[in-house]
């Protein structure tokens, strides 16, 4: 059975609309092709999910106005909830497709840091951003989703960190849906340059109930000679969405990337998550939470590939799966020829609250590299009835004995946010889920 | 004064009885001890009593103030004042030592009168003080990785902040170091008095020197086979079990499981 990828959109619909977003040549062309193989590529083939009948290709339209906000004061409560108006001087806001918000501080500015959307990004950093959009990370033609994405694309930011530039307070970017019919084909470009070091939250949020659109998310991650880029996010997209998100990091010798990912949607969601360390000495590091519920289908795959010499890649991921969700975790650490003294460690756990929620931990190392270290471990269960006893002992009642439990089974990844706002809410999000 | 009543206390756990009809009364200002060989359902008898989900109570009852402690959940049965002190505490990752003894102090009060944070701090402080605690581990994840001492001297550490009526102490001297072990006799006297009662399950009398019971129990067989004063622990030491499975006509002391 094949999937039906026949578009509303045409090649002149495409044309007309980069042409309205005055984008250069290049992009339009890298759309256009897209948009010409689409028919021909495969679909991505997550282990364990069929996802043949999913819909990634119907949506009511291609992209909605609306409003800006000239200052955080006009944020809708939701949003207001996560930004620390009076501290958080770098922020991007995007509404459903609209560049909503920004602010980079000045000092920022002049040390060169780039923070704009994605449509400003590819007409004034032009040569920049075409020397990175999808070419080291995740590629075009790489199957029928990365075409859909780059031939609609339609959002998304642009970060650049310049050599040698430290930039201590977050970056933070708002994706905001609250507009059922929207549609996001948002991209990410984080380049962080030699010598540079970032913190980076990106914030998926649907304050609306039911989503008709698709969400088709990409992120690349590029962390050049000696830098350090922490990425944190929190996804919230509403039910009704598909999802797929692809974040994916490269890095060059000496840098670490640190991914922290909250995967709280309500949609069904195909999540890709790669680092290459490309690099000698180079470090990826994944923490992911995840919670489903209702009758949520969900796959999660993880992937550390190790090409350079000495590289480190460690992957922690806990989930927790309620009613009739089910998830998929697939963990793999690849280590290449060549790639000797490097060291693949993982860690999947999946916590069932009830009978009829699934969970997998499929963890896969693959070696081809002799003087190497690896090792995982992975474990599905249900909450353990002799801890509830210990906390009960004490007085506490077995809903709040529950809570403390899962709480704590995702801890080590909530902590890991970089943002305090962003992680009172990964943790408000986890409560809501969970009750 | 508070009474916990045991009467003819039936255990059994998968279907195989390990009491076998146990008889005690314990009183608040007043410590016991109840000792015995391995595998003579002492802590079967601690277990049940606080409503371990393994063990199920066949008949008897047990009654804390002419209250029905077999009808509460576990949870109710700590609210309404008792408190087990584990052999083997369970590990809670990702949640702190002190958030959990927070959550167990506030849920023993109204919403709304919880406990300030200042005064549990304090409290919190001078309590791991008293009993030598490094005050790192209010911050660690409860019991992870601590060691078998210190998971005691944690057990000792909420029976102080918890303040219950009784409190069962399930083998808390085994695996301890004299010097643990003097901590820990430390804390459970710091809590004698009015208020409080005790019952000291322990299979050595060692413990015994530093907590003074003033009624010693011996059990055998899923049974309370002897009664006596602090002088019975002592004859115990000296003399070992046999002269009471002599006196008795008792050959095979235990309940048949495993120890």
């Amino acid at each position: 059975m094949t999937v039906e990828t026949k578009l509303a959109l045409t090649e002149q619909d495409i044309r007309s609309f980069s042409e309205g977003k005055q984008e250069p040549s290049w992009m339009t062309e890298i759309r256009l092709k897209a948009l010409g193989e689409l028919e021909a590529l495969p679909m991505p083939t997550p282990d364990k999910t069929k996802i043949t009948n999913w819909n990634f290709t119907e949506f009511p339209v291609h992209t909605v106005d609306s409003s800006k906000f000239t200052t955080l004061a006009e944020l809708p409560e939701e949003v207001k909830a996560v930004v620390n108006a009076d501290e958080q001087k770098n922020i991007y806001i995007q509404h459903n497709n609209t560049p909503a918000f920004l602010s980079l501080s000045e000092e920022l500015k002049a040390k060169g840091v780039i923070l704009t959307d994605i449509y400003t990004a590819v007409r004034d950093h032009s040569e920049l951003v075409q020397q990175y959009f999808m070419t080291d990370g995740v590629k075009v033609t790489e199957h029928k989703l990365t075409a859909l994405h780059a031939a609609l694309l339609n959002g998304g930011v642009f970060v650049y960190v310049p050599k040698n530039v430290v930039i201590e307070e977050p970056i933070q970017v708002i994706y905001l849906h609250d507009d059922k019919t929207a549609s996001l084909f948002n991209h990410t470009l984080l380049v962080a340059d030699d010598n540079s070091s970032v913190t980076y939250v990106e914030n998926y949020l649907s304050t609306v109930e039911h989503a008709e659109g698709q969400a088709n998310i990409v992120a690349e991650v590029i962390a050049k000679d000696n830098s350090k880029v922490t990425f944190g996010t929190v996804d919230v997209l509403a039910n009704g969405f598909t999802t797929y998100v692809n974040r994916r990091g490269v890095t060059s010798r000496d840098a670490v990337i640190e991914w922290a990912l909250g995967m709280m949607n309500d949609s069904d969601t195909i999540s890709e998550n790669t680092t290459h360390l490309v690099g000698d000495n180079s470090e990826g590091h994944v923490k992911m939470v995840v919670v489903g519920r209702g009758n949520q289908k969900q796959n999660f795959t993880t992937k550390v590939i190790h090409w350079g010499k000495h590289t480190e890649g460690q992957i922690l991921k806990h989930g927790v799966m309620k009613d009739e969700a089910s998830s998929i975790f697939n963990g793999i650490g690849k280590i290449e020829y060549g790639a000797t003294k490097s060291n693949a460690e993982q860690t999947s756990r999946v916590l069932m609250l009830s009978e009829k929620a699934r969970g997998d931990a499929n963890p896969i190392l693959l070696i081809d590299e002799d003087d190497v270290t690896a090792g995982h471990a992975a474990s599905v269960g249900r909450v353990d009835p002799l801890q509830l006893y210990y906390l009960m002992s004490r007085g506490i009642s077995q809903h709040e004995a529950e809570r403390l439990v899962i709480h704590g089974f995702l801890a080590p990844v909530v902590n890991e946010l970089p943002i305090e706002g962003v992680k009172k809410q990964l943790t408000e999000v986890i409560e809501r889920k969970v009750r | 004064m508070s009474t916990l009543v045991i009467k003819d206390l039936h255990v059994a756990i998968d279907g195989k009885e390990i009491l076998k009809g146990v008889n005690l009364t314990i009183n608040t200002n007043e410590i016991h001890a109840v000792m015995g060989p391995n595998g003579t359902g002492k802590s079967t008898l601690a277990s049940a009593i606080m409503g371990h989900p393994k063990y199920e109570v066949t008949s008897g009852s047990i009654e804390l103030d002419g209250e029905d402690v077999l009808a509460m959940e576990v949870d109710e049965r700590a609210q309404a004042g008792l408190f087990l002190a584990m052999q083997y505490p369970s590990e809670i990752t990702g949640v702190t030592n002190a958030d959990f003894l927070r959550s167990a102090i506030n849920s023993r009060r109204e919403e709304g009168n919880e406990i300030s944070l200042m005064k549990f701090i304090r409290e919190l402080d001078s309590k791991m003080e008293f009993l030598e605690m490094d005050l790192d581990m209010a911050q660690r994840y409860l019991n992870e990785g601590f060691s078998g001492g210190e998971k005691k001297r944690n057990e000792i550490l909420q029976l102080m902040m918890l303040q219950p009526k009784f409190a069962i102490l399930d083998e808390i001297d085994s695996g301890l170091d004299i010097d643990a072990l003097k901590v820990v006799s430390k804390g459970i006297n710091e809590m004698r008095g009015e208020g409080f009662g005790s019952l000291v399950i322990t299979h050595y009398q060692r413990l015994l020197n530093y907590i003074t019971p003033d009624h010693v129990h011996v059990m055998m067989q899923g049974r309370v086979v002897k009664s006596g004063g602090p002088e019975l622990a002592q004859r115990l030491e000296a003399e070992g079990y046999e002269w009471i499975k002599e006196e008795l006509g008792i050959e095979d002391e235990t309940v048949g499981q495993e120890a």
